[in-house]
């Protein structure tokens, strides 16, 4: 259906694509496996005409074509779904899905009736279920997606382009993308995907193309490989696919948590008396659905968000509520959850970004001065120690692939070497190397006597690093465990919002003590504390 | 079209050249210069005259002599200032359309440091009569910036009427407390003392032109050599990112106001010291800190390039006049290809689109910013 033939795509100073050809055929579902800064998105984007390629063709149902633009393509039946979406948060999900090629009624007024309609005709035809009267800034991620979907065949698209569509769903989201995925390739689509997780590959995809440095290693039949042979393609090397570590030497609490309350950026409560520690050595995971308060509870952690009740401290000092310096100040490391948004400038240079915390001390500042030798100079050793694919430091963070975006963040916050470190999603986005290497990196902090918060949505990153799990739900803790002994379905269950056992009795001796404890944040601390206790003896 | 990405060696070497971030940047400003002067000359030729008459009298009224020359560098003085003060809020994501406002201001601070007191050496007056000017541009800037930091109220909102205030405020000092004897609404004159030099007699050139340059540098230096820059800078670009790395996108918004707002007053001082003498009651606003808004834009928001674009606009505003007294045109036709630059440089995806040849960056990157827009934030690739 799609032919892409010797497509080469340079930017200053890197090939982007050298000479790589990919086919997909109709039915068809092919994943785009590389490393971070292969090439991927940079090819996609070539199909959708937003980058022109300096050689190549593309051949659309056998005829060569020139796109020169998303019209172009959308024109040829191809539709993408880029990473970070591209919708209009006020607006409904129908609005959205027409928007740019709205169904207009008698005196060219738009005909949002008929709008409504052909959206749940679509939806049904698909079996792609949405609220097409819902306002897309009030639906999740998942939905979010759909509509997405949903806005490229309304536009008639064939061939389907999904840019790491899972990096940002639930398990539970992931499975039905996949149902989704495989229900429009039945019915004669073709579909590109991108993903890191090997997994999704192996369940998905009919074959896989692997890209390496620009260029394509080899395509084959997903039926003929295993995820090994797919990760050592892709990097180059074997890699290993599990985590390796010790059992924890815990040492001092890092981190208290007391009873917080936190309200969401609605103004809704997010957090109802949360209560944990994180000891020095030990890496501690949040496992829970998105939504259930963890964004909260990072941002309270870090300074970025008030706490209404309740006291936070690293190493014994008081942090509640103190302003987000002080909190680095105080030794707490944090890789947000949302690098775009929050964790990198996107305009400024590499080595800009990764002295974001730290512009003001020496050896970055001297006097009200920034010494920018010292700082492309500290640019310099991360990039190559955290392997970050770029021709040089001075580039824009914006020009780096997603995924290399991810590694300067994360390179910021490990060399800052805090005592506290607070990952949050610390592996979105990044290919299996790189998540082998910062796994061994947490690990190795860990080791050397640093405290871990994992907060993941990822499960299976949480079993295989964490020595301690909190399951979040709704706002509190409804469970915890040592991750030997957890299982993913208990794991899961809890998740869900179901309660068993022990866990439950101590959540709702949580409950109780909070009520005996009185408002004045003193008495709850008091108060709280045999509730604490045994949420603690539950954990360990 | 030739099939897709089958480039031939001409675009694909001219597309290297675009691809340079500094290449990029002045792209689309010299082509909007370059389009509006096109634009005007059909205008006049539509009037029925000569449009190389025209132009040659415009060059000729702004760089014929010593004399005209330096008229149009005083032209320029003031908009370096104001086109400084403009661009540096918008690095800190502020729109300070007060510049206006905060000159009014400059210029009565300095009027009355300048005849308030007497009996000083120059070296003392008029280093504080510039300072006054400064500080009380500064202090015009800094109530919107205090507003935006604390309340949340938008800066435009506020800066627009911090400028009727100034010109309403400054209407009545000049009637009234600040009034010189004599009939006419204007303040006594400036003591000698505190005037700025005029080093190349017998024009009217001062040392403001030579202050204007140093702001440039100035400007430059903090934003792009020190902490305080780098801070203006990121809260400017991601607000989100700046507070979570521990910088107070409060205080820099705060602080982004003063500066903006000691430069505009800067513009107001260089004028009373080295020019009026004296403040004038002026009815309407003097048009400088609109025009920096223009320059500041037109500029990218670049020391460097304000200076430029004020060069630009200063020289155009100054040769429209002899345009008109030699060439008979009107002077109008100046304010319309003045206007069109600021139009295509706004509009700046006017110029990609249909001028400019096709290249891969600039889709992406207007695709980004339309993202940036709606979510504030935007991947090009993950
Ligand atoms: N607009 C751009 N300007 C400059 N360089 C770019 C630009 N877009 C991509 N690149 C570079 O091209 C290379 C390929 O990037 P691309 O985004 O295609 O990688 P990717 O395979 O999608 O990686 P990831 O898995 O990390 O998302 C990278 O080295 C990147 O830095
Ligand atoms: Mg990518």
């Amino acid at each position: 259906m799609v032919e892409m033939r010797g497509i080469t795509v340079t930017f200053p100073g890197v090939v982007a694509n050298d000479n790589v050809s990919i086919d997909v055929y109709p039915g068809e579902i092919l994943a785009l496996l590389g490393e971070n800064g292969a090439g991927k998105t940079t090819l996609m984007n070539v199909l959708y005409g937003l980058y022109r390629p300096d050689r190549g063709e593309i051949r659309v149902r056998g005829k060569p074509v020139s796109i020169r633009d998303p019209n172009d393509a959308i024109r040829l039946g191809l539709g993408m779904v880029h990473q970070h979406f591209m919708l209009i948060p006020p607006f409904t999900v129908a609005e959205n899905i027409v928007l740019g090629t709205e169904p207009v009624g008698a005196g060219g007024v738009l005909d949002m009736a008929r709008a409504v309609r052909d959206v749940k005709d679509l939806s049904a035809k698909y079996g792609l279920a949405v609220d097409p009267g819902a306002r897309v800034e009030n639906i999740s991620v998942g939905m979010q997606q759909r509509v997405e979907i949903l806005k490229a065949l309304y536009r008639g698209a064939e061939v389907l382009i999904l840019d790491e569509p899972t990096a940002v769903l639930t398990p539970q989201e992931v499975d039905e993308l996949a149902g989704i995925m495989r229900n429009l390739a039945s019915q004669g689509k073709a579909i590109i995907f991108i993903t890191h997780k090997l997994k999704e590959v192996m369940a998905i995809s009919d074959r896989v193309t692997v890209l390496r440095r620009g260029k394509v290693v080899g395509t084959v039949p997903t039926r003929e490989t295993t995820p090994e042979d797919l990760a050592r393609m892709m990097v180059g090397r074997d890699v290993v696919l599990s985590v390796e570590k010790g059992p924890a030497r815990t040492g001092d609490v890092v981190l208290r948590v007391e009873d917080i309350h936190v309200k969401s950026a609605r103004g809704l409560p997010a957090l109802r008396g949360v209560s944990f520690e994180v000891r020095a050595g030990e890496i501690v995971g949040i496992a829970g659905i998105e939504g259930n308060g963890q964004s909260e509870l990072v941002e309270a952690l870090t300074g970025l968000r008030k706490v209404s009740s309740g006291r936070i401290s690293v190493g014994g000092i008081d942090i509640t509520n103190r302003p987000p310096r002080d909190v680095i100040t105080k030794g707490v490391g944090h890789i947000p959850e949302d690098r775009q948004r929050r964790g990198l400038v996107l305009n400024f240079s590499i080595a800009e970004n990764l002295i974001l915390e730290r512009y003001h001390r020496p050896p970055f500042a001297r006097g009200i001065n920034l010494d920018f030798r010292a700082v492309r100079g500290y640019a310099r050793k991360l990039i190559s120690e955290f392997d970050v694919r770029t021709p040089s430091e001075n580039v824009r963070v914006g020009a780096l692939s997603g995924g290399n975006q991810q590694k300067v963040v994360v390179a910021r916050e490990l060399s800052l070497g805090p005592r506290l470190l607070i990952a949050s999603q610390p592996t979105r986005g990044l290919d299996v190397g790189a998540i082998e290497f910062v796994h061994r990196r947490l690990v190795s902090q860990r080791d050397e006597g640093k405290a871990i918060l994992l907060v993941s949505l990822e499960l299976d990153e949480i079993m295989s690093l964490s020595d301690r799990i909190l399951v979040l739900y709704e706002g509190r803790i409804v469970g915890s465990m040592k991750a030997e002994e957890a299982t993913e379905q208990e794991i899961g269950f809890l998740m869900a919002g179901g309660r068993r056992g022990p866990a439950a009795d101590a959540e709702m001796e949580a409950q109780a003590g909070m009520r005996a404890g009185g408002e004045r944040d003193a008495k709850v601390g008091a108060g709280h504390e045999g509730a604490h206790g045994t949420a603690h003896l539950v954990a360990t | 079209m030739p099939k897709s990405g089958q480039g031939t060696k001409g675009p694909m070497e001219r597309r290297t050249l675009l691809q340079r971030e500094e290449t990029r940047e002045l792209f689309i400003p010299v082509v909007a210069v370059a389009l509006a002067l096109v634009l005007g000359a059909v205008l006049v030729k539509l009037g029925g005259k000569s449009p190389v008459a025209a132009y040659s009298a415009l060059v000729r009224g702004a760089f014929g002599g010593v004399g005209n020359l330096a008229e149009t560098l005083i032209n320029v003085t003031p908009l370096i200032f104001t086109g400084l003060a403009v661009a540096f809020s918008f690095r800190c994501g502020l729109f300070n359309i007060g510049a206006e406002g905060q000159l009014i201001m400059g210029q009565v601070a300095s009027a009355w440091v300048g005849f308030a007191l007497t009996g000083l050496p120059a070296f003392v007056h008029m280093p504080l009569a510039l300072v006054a000017g400064v500080a009380a541009g500064a202090a015009w800037g800094a109530v919107p910036g205090y507003l935006k930091a604390r309340l949340g109220v938008h800066e435009v909102i506020n800066t627009i009427m911090m400028n009727y205030i100034a010109l309403y405020l400054s209407h009545y000092l000049v009637i009234g407390p600040l009034k010189a004897p004599g009939p006419l609404p204007v303040t006594p004159t400036i003591a000698p003392a505190a005037r700025l030099w005029r080093f190349l007699p017998p024009t009217r050139l001062h040392l403001g032109v030579v202050l204007a340059v140093a702001a440039v540098w100035l400007v430059y230096y903090v934003l792009f050599r020190t902490t305080l820059g780098y801070e203006i800078r990121a809260v400017g670009q991601n607000p989100e990112a700046a507070r979570y790395g521990g910088i107070s996108v409060r205080r820099n918004i705060v602080l982004a106001m003063v500066i903006s707002g000691g430069l505009a007053g800067a513009a107001g001082a260089v004028q009373v010291l080295g020019l009026q003498y004296k403040f004038l009651d002026i009815f309407s606003f003097t048009g400088y800190g609109f025009d920096g808004i223009a320059v500041a834009l037109l500029g990218r928001n670049h020391p460097l390039g304000v200076l430029a674009a004020a060069c630009l606009f200063g020289t155009l505003a100054r040769g429209a006049i002899l345009m008109q007294s030699i060439a008979r045109i009107p002077k109008e036709i100046i304010g319309i290809v003045q206007a069109t630059i600021v139009l295509f440089v706004a509009a700046d995806e006017i110029i990609r689109r249909f001028i400019a040849p096709r290249r891969k960056a600039a889709p992406a990157a207007a695709a980004q910013a339309a993202l940036n827009g709606v979510e504030g934030g935007a991947d090009h690739g993950a």
